[in-house]
């Protein structure tokens, strides 16, 4: 069978737009499927009225490749963010709410406590050295044990390096807090419940881990070894929505050459004896190909698409046994104008409004979810893009996007008999804050885990394609046998975030993946 | 300058000592060891066995520290605290002759869960019988139970060698430490490639995530997650719990890895025989010997001043206490640099554990289980879901008992007859989760007794007649633990299992091997590596140190 393609990426979400690119750039003839009618996966926009548009899903920039962003000239292609380095407002009940931006400290902290805002840059600090430790490692193949190359050894060294480079003391508490749970090494720095929920929420955003879970530490860190706009630990907004990311990133393919054809669900990936031959559609289509890199998640990725009976049974067992389970939804809302935030200074309207006022509220908030129920009192991270960016609603009125956790896939009650309820909870969840939210609202929607699964074929609705937890990185991402790209199965790779290093908008992925790629098949 | 002030400064130490040297007729030691507990006994038997004239400091008028057997009621002699044996290493059994000195290890076969809809799963040391019993409730599981055996065993395998061992210091340039941690990369590097993804994933993950790559069962999940949670602040689904669940697996008794036996006599048994190694190795203890503080002269340990004023003085001391115990209370912080008392502060050492003990009148009848069920011999749970058991850690979270405990309930006088007069019995239950403060205040004495009332309610739903035999109940909250037996916050391990607080981050880092920031002071408690468990190893292994220092090792220490 002769090929017209070098490579077809299954999936077009910002991983497999990237891995695209970069192959479609080394002169690799390049085909993206994708099911949806447009690309970007979960990383794209949504109308949920007339003239309102919001990030369906991700929202936020924290850690789209700097490496991604300069390779690709995305810029040119369209990428601009709309704010940057925006702050993390702690809502307050009482409406002394606290801002914090990395570590600088405002004005509220210090009014709210002083101890905290003497700890906050020395803590910053500290945990930023500790993931820069980490950085380098985002756009590196996680190295093979045992069985591994000299590479793999190299990539080892400079792992065991980075970490003695931090010097005695600091080394040895890198090794000990690595581990740890975000509470307990909050609650060693701080003495504020809100600042200490506020800074909590970031080792649980996205896992299916409480703060005093152990290893919700090494989450944070994860987060923080992100950049955007520039700078380390800020968040930033892309103007557009998120899905003009995504729409750079496929302009930047095009152009080197790659073709998108979006509303093409692959429905299989085919494999001749023993390696690759390409994908067949829903249709019955089939392209031929020497390569496949899937964007898809692994379970679908190995158990749907390729089939179990190409893979051995321990490999099969390492996948079914990847912890996927998502626990966060997403509420969109139009709004008829500004809610008003008791206390909260239009300023900081802008910001990441974020309601997690103390650790035991966001535990009590995870405990609902290991019995298949949401939570009673959610965490919820508020945005309100369209403050920095009108083209996202009509003149005078703006679009509000919220992260709400806990909300397990797994729910005992069926989402869709839920939906509703639980939209009421998020929506009353914000209005203790902003009273006058209710009445604001033109329309609502919100992405259960459910919609995640069913609408961007995510397995359990994980936003990360599985948890990024000790258990699930590095060379243990997905699985062992397929953490560097390649896949047990010759020709086929993976290039999304259930590859190292996972998900958020990074794209990192996508990029290691079109190297691994380039550095094992030759050009056809 | 320096120099002057430096020789005055000793002259006034020289002086001061010399003046209450007279006052109080100085005593003389190689060596003192504070509390006489399994870890304090067998530090001193490898000192005074390597030649050295040790005495063990104890507070209370008995020895143990929480391994110990009391009668507390008339014809009844307790377990009070920990209540069977396992984890002691074999090789200070040896080295310390402890059969000779009148120990006797009883192994137990098993132990079940009795389930809410009337059945039970029991399991046994042989492999075949608990195979069986699982096929009762799921023959997949059955089959998944061969490869969880067989990555258990693996698991222990591998930790089993650093038990003994003193945790190399991965910043430290010294030879021996990276021969140390040259050689911990040997043995996982050896585990071959699959294996080294597994074992990191191991020690990573919760003993759910564990427990579901194998079982569908409830109740085999359940059973077999009991041992995860037993003395921690961690829920099953807590990632590091998997780990904990092997702490409990890697003991042996008579050389099969992963059973369990019965001290006869009870566990003070244990510190019986140690207490008489160590005389027999010329060392003494001395009970009702309270030591209020550690004696720092020039930045150097000399003795300690006991609280009924008299000094003892010595050229090393020995903590057997908890770390915070030994730093934070019987030592002057000014002995201390700020930085480590930080450290010792942001240990984390909460209680989560209490523990009944009853004397019965007769042996309870369990409707569920076949009177001839060789399993009665060894723990009998009654949470037969993992759902329960994360529910009861949630109480503990929000500073409550749980209201449905897990228990660990055991009737040593089925095999050990020594312990209760005839025809009666002795129960031990250990109860997980008890917070060390609750929600509405400290601890009261009718908040004690409502703690016990709500286990022996969740025994009597298991056991028709069981309150009706109920002779006596000695109930013991984290308040207890740590008033009586000295256990900072009730933790029974001396500090909490997690990996920030395992091998070189034991106690503190920098600090794992044995040596207090202080010259000539050392740990050898359960706060120490390997930590809690009545194991022995933390005393041997601070011994070889002391010993290692003293330029005397090889010397008998393992």
């Amino acid at each position: 069978m002769s090929a017209a393609f070098d490579v077809i990426v299954v999936g077009g979400g910002h991983n497999g737009l990237a891995c695209a690119a970069y192959l479609a750039k080394a002169a690799r003839r390049v085909l993206v499927l994708e099911a949806a009618s447009d690309v970007g996966g979960a990383a794209a926009n949504r109308e949920i009225a007339p003239g309102f548009t919001v990030s369906a899903c991700a929202h936020l920039l924290h850690s789209l490749h700097p490496k991604v962003i300069a390779d690709l000239d995305l810029t040119r292609h369209g990428l601009s963010l709309s704010a940057s380095d925006i702050p993390t407002v702690a809502l307050d009940t009482g409406g002394k709410h606290v801002v914090l931006r990395r570590d600088q400290v405002m004005e509220s902290l210090t009014a709210h406590s002083a101890a905290d805002a003497a700890a906050l840059p020395a803590f910053y600090r500290r945990f930023m050295s500790y993931a820069a430790v980490l950085q380098p490692f985002l756009t590196a193949v996680p190295p093979r044990l045992g069985g591994g190359g000299r590479q793999d050894r190299l990539t080892l060294i400079k792992l065991a390096w980075a970490v003695r480079k931090l010097g005695r003391q600091e080394m040895r508490e890198f090794l000990r807090v690595i581990g740890m749970n975000v509470a307990d090494i909050l609650e060693e720095a701080f003495e504020s419940d809100l600042v200490k929920g506020a800074l909590a929420l970031d080792g649980v955003l996205g896992t299916s881990f409480g703060p005093r879970s152990p290893g919700s530490v090494f989450t944070l860190l994860y987060r923080l070894a992100g950049e955007a706009g520039g700078l380390r630990g800020a968040l930033a907004h892309p103007r557009g929505g998120m899905g003009s990311l995504t729409q750079a990133l496929a302009s930047a393919a095009r152009a080197s050459g790659a073709e998108i054809r979006c509303g093409a669900p692959v429905a299989r990936i085919l494999a001749e004896e023993d390696r690759t031959s390409g994908v067949e559609l829903r249709s019955g289509e089939r392209f031929a190909a020497p390569t496949v890199v899937s964007n898809a998640d692994p379970r679908v990725t190995f158990l749907s698409l390729l089939g179990a009976e190409h893979l051995d049974t321990g490999f099969v067992r390492r996948v079914s046994n990847l912890r996927q389970r998502g626990l966060v939804a997403k509420l969109n809302l139009a709004l008829d104008g500004l809610p008003s935030f008791a206390g909260l200074k239009e300023a900081d309207m802008g910001g990441r409004l974020v309601i997690a006022p103390g650790i035991d509220y966001l535990e009590r908030a995870f405990n609902h979810s290991k019995y298949g129920e949401y939570s009673e009192h959610p965490a919820v991270e508020i945005t309100i893009p369209s403050i920095h960016d009108r083209s996202l609603a009509p003149e005078g009125k703006h679009v509000l996007s919220a992260v709400v956790q806990y909300a397990p896939y797994d729910l005992k009650r069926n989402w869709d008999d839920a939906r509703e309820a639980f939209t009421d909870l998020a929506v009353e969840t914000i209005a203790a804050y902003a009273p006058d939210l209710p009445r604001r609202i033109l329309a609502r929607q919100v992405v259960t885990p459910l919609d995640l699964e069913r609408d961007y074929g995510m397995t359990g609705g994980h936003w990360h394609h599985g948890d990024l937890a000790l258990d699930q990185l590095l060379m243990l991402r997905p699985v062992p046998g397929a953490a560097q790209y390649a896949t047990p199965l010759p020709g086929l790779y993976l290039c999304g975030a259930g590859a190292h290093p996972g998900g958020g908008v990074m794209a990192a992925a996508g990029r290691n993946a079109a190297r691994q790629v380039m550095a094992m098949e030759g050009v056809a | 300058m320096y120099l002057l002030i430096l020789a005055l400064f000793e002259c006034m130490g020289a002086k001061a000592s010399l003046r209450e040297g007279v006052r109080t007729f100085m005593k003389s030691y190689d060596a003192i060891v504070i509390g006489a507990g399994h870890n304090g006994l067998t530090a001193a038997a490898y000192l005074a066995g390597a030649g050295l004239k040790v005495v063990v400091l104890e507070r209370n008028p008995h020895i143990g520290g929480a391994s110990i057997s009391r009668e507390i009621y008339p014809g009844f002699t307790y377990s009070n605290c920990s209540y069977v044996s396992s984890l002691m290493r074999p090789e200070i059994m040896r080295d310390l002759e402890l059969p000779k000195y009148g120990l006797q290890i009883i192994p137990y076969e098993g132990g079940l869960t009795m389930t809410r809809d009337g059945g039970y799963l029991a399991s046994y040391t042989d492999h075949d019988m608990s195979r069986r019993e699982i096929a009762r409730h799921s023959a997949r599981d059955a089959e998944a139970y061969d490869r969880y055996a067989n990555e258990v065993l693996r698991q222990c395998r591998f930790i089993k060698p650093m038990l003994m061992q003193t945790p190399p210091d991965p910043t430290s340039f010294k030879p021996r430490d990276i021969k140390g941690l040259w050689d911990l990369g040997r043995a996982f590097h050896d585990l071959g490639e699959e294996a080294m993804y597994d074992t990191i994933r191991f020690w990573t993950m919760s003993c759910t995530d564990f427990l579901e790559q194998y079982f569908e069962s409830e109740v085999v999940k359940a059973h077999l997650a009991g041992t995860s949670i037993i003395g921690t602040a961690l829920g099953p689904s807590s990632p590091g719990s998997a780990y904990v669940l092997l702490h409990h697996y890697m003991g042996e008794v008579d050389g099969n890895i992963g059973s369990w036996g019965f001290a006869r006599g009870g566990m003070g048994a244990i510190a019986r025989a140690m207490a008489a190694a160590l005389e027999a190795r010329g060392g003494q203890v001395r009970t009702e010997a309270e030591v209020a503080q550690v004696i720092v002269r020039n930045g150097k340990a000399t003795g300690v001043a006991l609280a009924s004023g008299e000094e003892v003085h010595a050229r090393i001391v020995v903590s057997n206490m908890d770390v915070k115990r030994t730093f934070l209370k019987a030592m002057d912080s000014k002995d201390l640099s700020e930085d480590f008392l930080r450290q010792v502060r942001n240990f984390k050492i909460r209680g989560s554990s209490g523990k009944l003990n009853i004397a019965l009148d007769g042996m309870p009848d369990f409707p569920a289980v076949p009177k001839d069920c060789p399993a009665l011999q060894g723990d009998l749970h009654i949470t037969d879901s993992i759902e329960s058991l994360e529910r009861a850690y949630d109480d503990w979270k929000n500073g409550m008992w749980s209201r449905r405990p897990y228990v660990d309930m055991m009737i040593p006088t089925l095999l050990d007859p020594t312990m209760a007069p005839d025809g009666k019995h002795y129960m031990s239950v250990f109860v997980q989760y008890v917070p060390p403060k609750l929600a509405d205040g400290e601890w009261s004495t009718e908040k004690r007794d409502a703690f016990g009332a709500t286990v022996i309610n969740a025994i009597a739903e298991y056991s028709p007649n069981f309150k009706d035999l109920i002779l006596h109940a000695e109930v013991r909250t984290p308040h207890e633990l740590e008033n009586e037996v000295g256990l900072t916050e009730g933790n029974i391990f001396h500090g909490e299992l997690t990996f920030d607080q395992l091998m070189f981050n034991r106690p503190i880092p920098g600090y794992a091997q044995y040596r207090a920031p202080v010259r000539n002071m050392y740990m050898c408690g359960s706060s120490t590596h390997p930590g809690g468990g009545v194991m022995g190893a933390p005393g041997a292994n601070a011994a070889r140190e002391i010993l290692r220092d003293l330029k005397m090792g090889g010397t008998g220490a393992a």
